[in-house]
């Protein structure tokens, strides 16, 4: 027993069965049913087991899937860049402009504060903001900027891009701001030295180094957008649709075997969207 | 005899809210020399190099070179290049596009500029590594490829913070030996900043003693070590011995110390300790009025006649080594 033990092979991987086992049960198990059930078939009233393509079949050659999968990609990448601008900007902002730690510490809270509240409150709070006659256009009106109400300003592609900006752009700001933090002050001293402007600071020195951050804030971001239904739903009014809408319909058709099919298929995009991101930068050597 | 290219501090000053890191310092560095700014950590001589680069802003006061006021130029207009202490090395860049930085930010065109970044790392020996990037390299590399980079700027006044003291004592040695050569062929103005005392007597030509943002003592280095003017320098400089005498406090060499019998020494001693150190023995004294005294004897002197913990010897010394120190 004891020799066992000392065998390094296996007390090896004895430390590492416990995550294993941890994520084997509630990652990839999960994942496989919902493989093996993307397979079964279902009629109105009943899901049977089989091994049938006929989900796939559904779902690749209807005309709906792409309009859905284009729309879902439309906001995630405009989500992205605008995400991207607002979280970079802020991160530059709390990383180089603000020099007492104690500030900087300060507006970083501060950032968060939205996320003391729940993400559906924080997306129901904009209805009545941007509602027909809601604060933005009551605003606008009383100072003559427009004669009568928006009406794009609510369940729209806009206020559904808007919501999603306000959720998700601290999750680009904190992973920037982390690698801004960590970029050693003597190179911007050294840049400055050499006779960079800021300007070409920020394209030679700072941005280069902070795409790490910017990666996995991208990744965070772009996940988060393409796995949402919850968010369209109510801020477009229920009348756009993403992927992860389409899988929720099924659901509450209960329709399991074309919702995990749909599942699959955004599972293996999104998969596919971070392996093309991860070939721009190797984050792991920067972890 | 001063010349144009001469770097003149003028009162220089530095407030960090109400310290004082420098206070109103005067010095003039010879064109083509070779300074080192020696003192203790916090003594002012990093703001005061920092103040000549550019990275801090002057308080008060003025820096000439080149008949000009250049406290309030960016640093890159200056005539002056910084070799960063932690070599600030650009870690996404290979060595060429290091060395070629400057050059880049100019504008100037690519194939020129890896042709001028090449010749640079020539003269620093390191060719041969030009597509690394800086975590590929030594300690001992990084730091060539930093003062290639410094040095393709062809600045007036090379400015060097605390260059070595990240290397190990072997490869220390070395990289000094060529900084020295370096400095020689270049012929431009080298400010080295250093608490190494043996550092600074390897490479200066100058050495300008700093402690409490003021500068306690300047000269070549021969001068400051023989013949310090204060109590301080006697001391940070080491290898002095500083003593009371009725006349006033003096600082002596350790190894003019001559041991003679108890009582016919200038003072009397009690050995308290002995350390063997190859070429010399260094005896620790107790003297009169608990001063602490290190005598320097050669070793063939020592064991001619060797003396035991506890012994009690005269001290005796020659008046011309006294020197007396000021406050």
């Amino acid at each position: 027993m004891a020799a066992l033990f000392r065998n390094r092979h296996l007390t090896g991987w004895l430390l590492a069965s416990p995550l294993a086992a941890v994520l084997a049960f509630f990652l990839v198990l999960p994942i496989l049913m919902i493989v093996v059930v993307s397979f079964w078939g279902a009629t109105e009233f009943s899901i049977y087991p089989a091994f049938e393509f006929d989900n796939y079949h559904f779902l690749l050659t209807s005309p709906v899937t792409l309009q859905v999968f284009l729309n879902t990609f439309k906001y995630a990448l405009v989500t992205w860049a605008l995400t991207l601008g607002i979280g970079f900007a802020v991160a530059y902002f709390l990383a180089f402009h603000v020099r007492s730690q104690t500030w900087q510490i300060a507006l970083f809270l501060l950032c968060t504060i939205p996320f003391w509240t729940s993400n559906i409150i924080r997306m129901i709070s904009w209805i009545p903001f941007l509602g027909r006659n809601g604060l933005a256009n009551s605003t606008l009106i009383s100072w003559g900027v427009i004669d009568e109400p928006l009406e794009w300003l609510l369940f729209s592609d806009f206020s559904v891009i808007l919501a999603f900006v306000h959720l998700y752009t601290l999750f680009m700001v904190v992973p920037i701001f982390n690698t801004m933090m960590r970029i050693d002050r003597s190179l911007i001293e050294a840049a400055n030295d050499a006779g960079a402007s800021g300007f070409q600071i920020l394209t030679n020195v700072i941005i280069p180094l902070c795409k790490p951050g910017i990666m996995i804030g991208s990744i965070f971001v772009v996940t988060l957008v393409m796995g949402d239904f919850i968010t369209v739903r109510f801020m477009s009014g229920s009348q756009s649709a993403n992927v992860g809408r389409l899988i929720s319909n099924d659901i509450a058709l209960l329709q399991y075997p074309s919702a995990a099919a749909t599942a699959v298929i955004l599972l293996v995009t999104v998969l596919m969207v971070i392996g093309t991101l991860l070939r721009f930068v190797d984050i792991r050597k920067e972890l | 005899m001063r010349s144009d290219l001469d770097l003149e501090l003028v009162a220089l000053t530095k407030r960090y809210g109400q310290s004082l890191a420098v206070d109103g310092i005067h010095h003039l560095f010879h064109a083509g020399s070779y300074a080192c700014l020696l003192g203790p950590s916090g003594c002012g001589k990093s703001s005061t190099l920092r103040m000549i680069a550019g990275h801090e802003d002057v308080s008060d006061g003025a820096i000439v070179l080149g008949g000009h006021d250049i406290a309030h130029l960016p640093p890159a207009k200056r005539g002056t290049a910084m070799m960063f202490q932690n070599y600030a090395l650009f870690p996404h860049l290979s060595v060429t596009d290091n060395v070629a930085f400057s050059l880049k930010m100019k504008g100037i065109d690519r194939d020129t500029r890896r042709r001028q970044a090449g010749e640079m790392l020539e003269l620093v020996h390191m060719q041969h590594l030009a597509d690394r990037l800086p975590a590929q390299l030594s300690g001992g590399q990084q730091q060539r490829v930093a003062l290639a980079r410094a040095l393709i700027t062809r600045p007036q006044v090379l400015l060097l913070d605390e260059p070595l003291s990240a290397l190990d004592p072997f490869l220390r040695i070395r990289m000094r030996a060529e900084l020295k050569k370096l400095q020689r062929e270049l012929g431009i103005t080298f400010i080295h900043v250093t608490h190494g005392q043996d550092e600074a007597l390897a490479l200066a030509d100058e050495i300008v003693v700093m402690n409490n943002a003021r500068i306690e003592q300047a000269g070549p280095a021969r001068e400051v070590f023989n013949a310090p003017r204060t109590e301080f320098v006697a001391r940070f400089m080491g290898g002095h011995n500083v003593i009371a005498l009725p006349q006033g406090h003096f600082a002596i060499r350790a190894d003019r110390i001559a041991l003679t019998g108890s009582d016919k020494g200038r003072l009397e001693g009690r050995v308290t300790g002995i350390e063997y150190q190859g070429a010399s023995v260094a005896l620790t004294l107790l003297a009169a009025g608990d001063q602490e005294i290190t005598a320097l004897l050669p070793e063939e002197q020592y064991f001619v006649q060797p003396i035991q913990p506890g012994d009690s010897v005269g001290l005796s010394w020659d008046d011309a080594n006294l020197h007396a120190l000021g406050a």
